[in-house]
């Protein structure tokens, strides 16, 4: 089936609705459909997309010839389709937040930062912006007007949170500074008793200005920064940054690249898995996990350091490559003991599935509706844990994962077992699959030269990291230095489950529920 | 229940000798740490860890200090809730200038001598970040830093010999209500 065949359900909404967007472009923004719009179609487009099944994974824009230009990404079986208008900069666009609710927070980031303007938002709240520029400085735009810095931001002490009124409601106010050694952001209780009535999510505080930093870096300094938008999730960003440049200069990476940079997103994907299911049983007071599963973290971090020269794989993967070769008697190593931990994870995951006391704090607790995820379009073991089965790797497969049978787990439960649940099995599947990779590892050169064409030219990614998908844009300008960059983090779908599936729940199971849904606050406050 | 005893004979005691740093071990530098701590700190340093902007990297290798191969609270070194409760501040990342304010107010709150340990690259210099118009750079732009440990993220080998260099090397002056 083509992508063409996959979206007819799509154009036959959009004729019904009398809609003539222009002709689908399938190369410029490949793997992706491309369509361009008018920005007064936007909402029908939309409308049209949710008719069809489409599910909406992210939105961003950037400064054009006419003043800005708008994109929306959404995806069905496997086949992305990107809707792009032009708009004047005193033009506003129709918010698609009543429709595809979870483009409320990237409309207002797009907002705080660029002056997208919007009609019909239902939010007209800041997000992104806090109070180190003011509401009409724009910082993304070229001539930003440049706000004071005296050295002394204040706090965001004002931002308007949902109220709840009414007897016993007390409001418990967290962060941003929390009681652990865990990335900062605000969080607003309103409970009755123990009882959870209402969470609020208040983000944006490790807003470092990434987008804005990587203007004017070339293709090597992109990567490093990439590598920095989520510290947990180097590996995987750096990839989708990559692939996005790669794909603009029309440069084909070498095969044993490809499978070297698998073999790193999947190891990357058992560390962080090792210690979230960790984490999750230590929340609720299971040490023994904790302590056996962040030895064996210890170990794959050290044997990450031994082969590939850092412990988290920070910058392995440049742009036209990787960083360096393995040597083939390491990676037969390797191959051994991914197979050897298969059985070592599995010993633990029994114990723990043994437990009644973790089974009473973990099952029905923090549990998202498949019917709710599906409607916020959440993907990675979020998603996985409540019926959304989606995986990059497995329904829109990029090198080298078309050669492989990537399995997914999926649950309906929703709840913080399923989710520690799906994570057990990934790394399951992960570590059959550095085994297979490593079995398969074609030879040949690790890296191609970078080179650019000096026109304007852009790309986009798409990776699965281990929270889930990740979707890159990046643009270069004439002479090969990046206009635009801009990586949703999976982070972006997960924080607004986070604030539904807490509701019922008592405070006190707050941080296990947090813990697992994992969202970064790095890779969404970028 | 036996299952779960089993693995924890089995996997046995895991801590390492720590390793060599300077010709001498690790260990050997965290007995002379523990006596100035014993001596200035009744025998505990308590560190408050504050994220002011950081990719999480820093995050995860302070995080791995506590497992059973580093196990940092043997040299009378632990990590608290609360910066009141707390010797030294831990900071990572350039500091956001959305997170400026709380970092401060996070000092104020901490007692004296209230030592600042700036954790990674970007705490150090600002790293990938440096100052832009989200981003004050570096620690010591914001609040007086004492220690500085560098690394992308540190590892915990460096984090761990960073810290005890620190505690002996820092120029503790006690203040009001220390012996």
């Amino acid at each position: 089936m083509n992508d063409e065949t996959v979206l007819e359900a799509f154009f036959a909404a959009c004729r019904g609705a009398g809609l003539a967007p222009g002709a689908a472009d399938a190369a410029g923004l490949a793997p992706a459909i491309t369509l361009r719009a008018a920005p007064s179609m936007w909402l029908e487009l939309a409308v049209a997309a949710r008719a069809a099944g489409l599910r909406w994974c992210a939105f961003w824009a950037q400064e054009s010839e006419s003043g800005l230009e708008a994109f929306s990404c959404l995806e069905t079986k496997g086949t992305y389709l990107v809707l792009r208008t032009c708009l004047g900069l005193d033009e506003s666009l129709p918010s698609i937040a009543p429709v595809y609710p979870a483009a409320d927070r990237p409309e207002r980031h797009a907002r705080d930062l660029l002056g997208v303007q919007f009609h019909d938002q239902p939010d007209a709240r800041r997000w992104t912006r806090h109070k180190a520029w003011s509401e009409t400085a724009y910082p993304l735009r070229t001539r930003a007007e440049r706000s004071a810095d005296d050295g002394n931001t204040p706090a965001d002490h004002d931002y308007p949170f949902i109220q709840a009124h009414g007897a016993g409601v007390v409001e418990i106010p967290v962060g941003p500074v929390h009681a652990g050694i865990i990335e900062p952001g605000h969080f607003r209780f309103q409970a009755i008793g123990e009882t959870v009535l209402n969470l609020e999510e208040r983000l944006g505080y490790v807003h470092k200005g990434i987008e804005k930093i990587a203007v004017g870096r070339d293709a090597f300094g992109l990567a490093r920064l990439a590598g920095r938008v989520s510290g947990d999730c180097t590996v995987a960003h750096t990839w989708a940054a990559c692939q996005a440049m790669e794909r603009a200069a029309g440069i084909d990476v070498p095969a044993r690249a490809l499978w070297l940079r698998a073999v790193m997103a999947e190891r990357e994907r058992v560390a962080n898995h090792l210690g979230d299911i960790g984490a999750i049983c230590n929340d609720v007071g299971f040490a023994f996990a904790q302590y056996q599963l962040t030895r064996l973290r210890e170990d794959w971090l050290r044997e990450n350091r031994a082969l590939f020269g850092h412990r988290l794989l920070m910058d392995r993967i440049i742009p036209g490559g990787v960083l360096a070769d393995i040597p083939s008697d390491a990676a037969h190593v390797m191959r051994d003991r991914a197979v050897a931990l298969v059985s070592e994870v599995a010993g633990i995951i029994a114990i723990i599935e043994s437990s009644e006391s973790l089974e009473d704090r973990l099952m029905s607790t923090g549990r998202l509706a498949p019917e709710i995820a599906a409607e916020l379009g959440v993907v990675g073991y979020v998603g996985k844990a409540a019926g959304q089965e989606f995986d990059v790797r497995r329904d829109a497969p990029y090198a080298p994962y078309d050669n492989f049978n990537v399995r997914v787990s999926s649950f309906r439960a929703g709840d913080v077992a399923a989710r520690a649940k799906v994570r057990a099995n990934e790394i399951d599947s992960s570590l059959n699959l550095i085994a297979e990779l490593l079995d398969t590892i074609p030879d040949g050169e690790h890296r191609v030269e970078w080179k650019i064409m000096d026109a304007p030219c852009e790309g986009l990614g798409f990776v699965e990291s281990w929270r889930g998908e990740i979707v890159t844009y990046v643009r270069f300008a004439a002479g090969g230095r990046v206009a635009r960059f801009y990586p949703r983090d999976p982070s972006w779908l997960m924080w607004p489950t986070l604030e539904l599936l807490i509701q019922g729940n008592i405070v006190p199971d707050f941080p296990v529920c947090n813990k697992s849904v994992n969202g970064s606050y790095s890779g969404h406050d970028l | 229940m036996l299952q779960l005893l089993a693995k924890i004979l089995r996997t046995g005691i895991i801590t390492e000798p720590a390793p060599e740093l300077h010709g001498g071990t690790i260990e050997h530098l965290g007995i002379e740490v523990r006596r100035v701590l014993d001596r200035r700190f009744n025998g505990s340093m308590a560190i408050r860890q504050v994220d002011a902007g950081s990719c999480n990297g820093c995050e995860l290798e302070i995080h791995a200090l506590n497992n059973a191969y580093y196990d940092i609270e043997r040299f009378g070194i632990h990590f608290v809730a609360s910066p009141r409760h707390a010797d030294a501040l831990l900071v990572t990342g350039p500091v956001s200038r959305h997170m400026e304010a709380a970092l401060k107010r996070t000092y104020a709150a901490c007692p004296n001598p209230k030592l600042v340990i700036a954790a990674g690259d970007c705490a150090c210099n600002g790293g990938e970040f440096g100052v832009s118009y989200a981003s004050c750079g570096a620690v010591e732009n914001v609040i007086p830093v004492d220690i500085r440990i560098s690394g992308c993220p540190p590892t915990p080998e460096q984090l761990l010999a960073g810290l005890l260099c620190g505690f002996q090397a820092a120029d503790i002056v006690p203040g009001p209500g220390i012996r």
